[in-house]
Order: C-alpha cells, then sequence, then structure tokens
C-alpha cells in the first residue's frame, strides 16, 4: 500500500514556480528520501502534504485520504518535524509539548517522558531560554510523542551535535521497525544514504528520478582516479566519462558502462596508481544537475 | 478547547489592563464633574469663545455639557478611542499573530480543521471584548453614581449608549481581522491598530468640521455619537444596518481567506 501518493501537484508562489507537476509515491514502511538543493521544491512539497499551503493544481493523498478535504483526520497519524522550529517563547517546555499531546487522542505523557530522556531535553525550561538545538530537540519529542504512523522529516539535522543526530536517526529508525514509513527531506546526502530505502531527487520544481538508493549508486557510476606516467590527455571524448578533473596530474572522472572498456581505456598508458570506487550520492547527485 | 484556553490566558491579562484603563478614565473625568458644574458660568463662556467647528470636532456641540449625559459624552469618546485600539489589536494580531512568531506551522499541523482554529481565536477575542464591555458598563453606572452629586440624569440614555458599545468594537475588531487576512504579513499590530482607530475617529471630526455627512457613514465613531444619542434618544438605524453589515460582511470574509490562506515557510 502507499502511504503517501502525489499525483501531478503543482504549486505556483504568484508567478513563481514553488513545484511543477511532481508525481510519486511512498510505500508503506519505507524510508523515502527526498533530496535536492535549497529551493528546489522540498519544503513546498511537505507543506502541500500538510496542507499549510493548497496546490495550485493536482492531488495528493495520505492513507489513501485527500490530505485537504481530509486533512485535519490524517494528521493524528502525522508526525512532522521542520527544518526551524518555531514555539511559544513563554511557554515552558513540559506545557508546550503537553499542548501539543493535547490535540492527538489517548494519554502519551509517558511516551513524552520517555523521548525527553533520550534526547536529553529539560522539561522544565522556557522555550525562550532553549538554544536552537535545544528547540529542535523540543521539535523532534512534539513530532513523535503521538507515536505517528507517518513521520515527516524537513531537514531534520540542522542545529544538532552529530552525538545528537545519532541518537535521532536511531530513534527514526525504531519507529520505522514498530511500522512508521518516514519521508525524509534533505540536502545532506550522506543522511539520506545512510538512512533510506529509496529517493526522489527534485530539482528546479520538478522530481528527475525516483529510484532504489542501491541502485542509483551501483548500476550507475564509478568514480575513477588514474595517474599514469605520461601526460594524459583530456578523457572526456570516450563515452560513458564525465565530470573530468586533473588534479597534480591525478585525472578522476565518473564512468558509466562496461567496466572492460574502462580498463582498456584506462590501460592504454602506463598505469601508476588505479582508484576505482564507487561514487558517493553528491557526485551521483551533481550529474543530475547539469 | 485547547486552543480557546491557551487563547485565554493572554486575553484575560489584557482585558483586565483595558478594563482598568477604562475605568480609569470614567474617573478621571467624572471625578471633576461637580467642581466643572459649579463653575458652568465660567465654562458656558469659555465654550462661547471657541469656534463652532472645534466644538463639533470634540463632538460638544448641541448638547449641555453641565447635564450628566452631556458631561459623559466627553467621556466617552475617550473610553470609545481606548477600546476602538483594543479592538484593533485583538482584530490585527488574532490570526496573523501565529503566523508572525512562526508557530502558525505547529498549531496547523496539528490534527485540527482550520474552522476550529477561526473560531476558537474568534471567541477568545470576543471574550475579552465582552468583558471589557462589561466593565465599561460597571465604570460608568458606579461613576455617575458616585460622582453626579444632586443632578438628575436619565439612565435610559446611559443604557442606550453602552449597549452598542459591543458593535463598535465589533467594527473594530472585524475590520482588523479582515485586513490582518488580506495582508501578507502584519508587521507592526500597534501601528495598524492606532491607524484604524485614530483614522476612523479624524473622519468623524473632518465630517463635523466640513459639515459633510457622507463622511459619517464611513466611521462608527459617528454610528453611536453620544450627542445625537442625546438629542434625539434613539439610535439611527441607517447607521445601525451600516454597522452590522460591515462586521458580517468582514467577519465572513475574514473566514474565507483565513481558510484559504497559504501558511509560507519561516525563510
Amino acid at each position: 500500500m502507499n502511504v503517501i501518493e502525489i499525483n501531478n501537484l503543482t504549486k505556483y508562489y504568484g508567478r513563481n514556480k514553488g513545484i511543477e507537476d511532481v508525481t510519486l509515491s511512498v510505500r508503506e514502511g519505507e524510508i523515502f528520501g527526498f533530496i535536492g538543493p535549497n529551493g528546489a521544491g522540498k519544503s513546498t512539497t511537505i507543506r502541500l502534504l500538510l496542507s499549510l499551503i493548497y496546490p495550485t493544481s493536482g492531488s495528493a493523498t495520505i492513507f489513501g485520504r485527500d490530505c485537504i478535504r481530509f486533512g485535519h483526520e490524517i494528521r493524528n497519524d502525522i508526525g512532522y518535524l521542520p527544518s526551524e522550529v518555531f514555539y511559544y517563547d513563554k511557554m515552558k517546555v513540559k506545557d508546550l509539548l503537553k499542548y501539543s499531546a493535547s490535540f492527538f487522542k489517548g494519554d502519551h505523557s509517558a511516551r513524552m517522558k520517555e523521548l525527553a530522556d533520550i534526547m536529553e531535553l529539560d522539561l522544565n525550561r522556557r522555550i525562550d531560554e532553549l538554544s536552537y538545538g535545544n528547540k529542535k530537540k523540543v521539535g523532534i519529542v512534539q513530532g513523535l510523542l503521538h507515536e505517528p504512523r507517518l513521520i515527516m522529516l524537513d531537514e531534520p539535522t540542522s542545529g544538532l551535535d552529530p552525538l545528537m543526530q545519532n541518537k535521532f536517526f536511531n530513534l527514526i529508525l525504531e519507529e520505522n521497525k514498530k511500522g512508521a514509513t518516514v519521508f525524509f527531506s534533505s540536502h545532506i546526502l550522506a543522511e539520506v544514504q545512510k538512512m533510506c530505502n529509496r529517493v526522489a531527487i527534485i530539482r528546479d520544481g520538478h522530481i528527475v528520478k525516483t529510484e532504489d538508493i542501491a541502485t542509483l549508486r551501483k548500476d550507475t557510476y564509478k568514480k575513477v582516479y588514474v595517474r599514469t606516467d605520461k601526460k594524459a590527455g583530456d578523457p572526456s571524448k570516450y563515452p560513458g566519462v564525465s565530470n573530468v578533473e586533473i588534479v597534480d596530474g591525478e585525472i578522476r572522472f565518473l564512468y558509466k558502462g562496461d567496466i572492460n572498456q574502462l580498463l582498456a581505456l584506462v590501460t592504454k598508458n602506463a598505469v601508476l596508481d588505479l582508484n576505482i570506487v564507487e561514487p558517493d550520492l553528491e557526485e551521483v547527485f551533481m550529474h543530475y544537475y547539469q | 478547547m485547547n486552543i480557546y484556553k491557551r487563547e485565554m490566558r493572554t486575553k484575560l491579562v489584557s482585558a483586565a489592563i483595558w478594563s482598568a484603563s477604562v475605568f480609569g478614565i470614567v474617573i478621571l473625568f467624572m471625578s471633576v464633574f461637580s467642581a466643572f458644574t459649579q463653575s458652568t458660568d465660567m465654562i458656558d463662556m469659555i465654550m462661547q469663545n471657541y469656534p463652532e467647528e472645534l466644538l463639533q470636532a470634540f463632538g460638544m456641540s448641541g448638547v449641555d455639557i453641565g447635564s450628566v449625559a452631556g458631561y459623559f459624552s466627553m467621556c466617552l469618546l475617550f473610553v470609545q478611542l481606548t477600546l476602538a485600539v483594543q479592538s484593533s489589536i485583538y482584530g490585527f494580531s488574532v490570526l496573523s499573530e501565529e503566523e508572525r512568531d512562526m508557530t502558525a506551522d505547529f498549531l496547523l499541523t496539528r490534527p485540527v480543521t482550520r474552522t476550529k482554529v477561526y473560531f476558537s481565536k474568534i471567541l477568545a477575542s470576543l471574550t475579552a471584548m465582552v468583558i471589557t464591555w462589561a466593565a465599561t458598563w460597571g465604570s460608568t453606572f458606579f461613576n455617575i453614581e458616585v460622582f453626579s452629586g444632586n443632578k438628575e440624569y436619565d439612565p435610559a440614555i446611559f443604557v442606550k449608549m453602552m449597549a452598542v458599545i459591543i458593535l463598535f468594537q465589533l467594527f473594530f475588531f472585524s475590520t482588523g481581522l479582515v485586513i490582518s487576512v488580506i495582508l501578507k504579513k502584519i508587521r507592526g499590530v500597534l501601528a495598524y491598530a492606532m491607524s484604524l482607530a485614530f483614522g476612523m475617529y479624524m473622519i468623524s471630526s473632518i465630517g463635523s468640521i466640513i459639515r459633510e455627512e457622507t463622511l459619517g457613514y464611513l466611521t462608527p465613531f459617528k454610528y453611536f455619537e453620544p450627542n445625537s444619542l442625546i438629542i434625539k434618544g434613539r439610535y439611527e438605524p441607517v447607521m445601525l444596518i451600516i454597522c452590522c453589515s460591515v462586521i458580517v460582511a468582514a467577519m465572513v470574509s475574514s473566514y474565507i481567506l483565513y481558510i484559504r490562506r497559504n501558511i509560507h515557510a519561516a525563510s
């Protein structure tokens, strides 16, 4: 079953394009990465799903129900963590979390305590006394305390130190194991690489590609580092070669295609050093941007 | 109910402060009433020296300011200005403040409908305005009872003055409300509220000075001008209808606009 289904969703802000014709679906139980540079339309898509903003055209469903008409019911099962968190400054953390919990059915105080312990969050502080990172923790607890079936994260790790990021990712993975679907938007590829099963790449308001993270990395590109004895020519004239850089006599490029052809190409000259590695997503990703 | 409760926590304090201000204004005016009436002759003389336009601008022409009602009508102007500012502040801020403080994302991603958010917030503001309205009744009757001395007055005229004050408040509230949802962002609520309240008062004064009655149809300071109430003993039906229509139209359109509003991201 698809938890999120987006059909030709388009949003214009006046004349400015937010997103255009975005179509994608997120399956139940997966961690779905949504990557793209700043301003590509990630937040716009998420805000549309939460009906904070309304589409110019197209539609989206969550749990099989229209996300505008049934928005308030759907949101019972959504935990949302925005990239920048803002809460009522004069409230205590505890009161804010209770206020948040009061919108959801059931009693969530035990889970609230548990999450606050894990994230090392002091419940008795006032919101306006908190550092940015601590506010972020409030956001995490607030987003997870009602045990949502769908977790939407919009660039969630900014402001968290690496230790907390780790705890946070573990929390998310745990929720995922318990059955929660995760929709994870980010421009930090390492995170996505670590967490996600599938990714959609968005650029300039359009979905460029949706793929399994494994396929995206394996099938597509190799990163090649070669050092030869002679001054080598530019290899970019050969098929499958792209992103050529020459640094201190070392030639670096991305290669897509038959590995044998690559080897034949490389060994035209005497090779001093050769490295063929999996490119990180960033490089794969840069390719989609060109 | 939770949104209403949260909203009320701040609104109660605010309503108390505004109520105290109204009481302060009324007691300030009424406490010097007896001294004022003792020197009526002199004051009449002074008043005659003022140009008629000035008296009209302050709504002081045509009534005997030596009477309790006539004297109180001067005081009521300041009370009205106070209530106009309060109601405008509520109107401009109640729907816009969460967006300005960026907490709208939090609130609207809870499982609630916009309709519920709208009505909870409006209801909280109404509660605060009704509290201040009640305080205005109380302040008025308390102070005229204490300070009117041996002067006779007709309570009916005061009841009429007080009864329409809630409409006066609602006019400013709903106007502020609709402007706040038409505009993309309200930065300084106070500046908007002051402009609306004093702007309306200016229109009313200018209308009186240049004797242009049509201007009066624009401003609630004219709809409920105490002097015409004292002289005629009744409300102007046309004015009353205009006021109620403005309130209803502004409330309905602010609801529709709020429901469809795009809540933009912080950055």
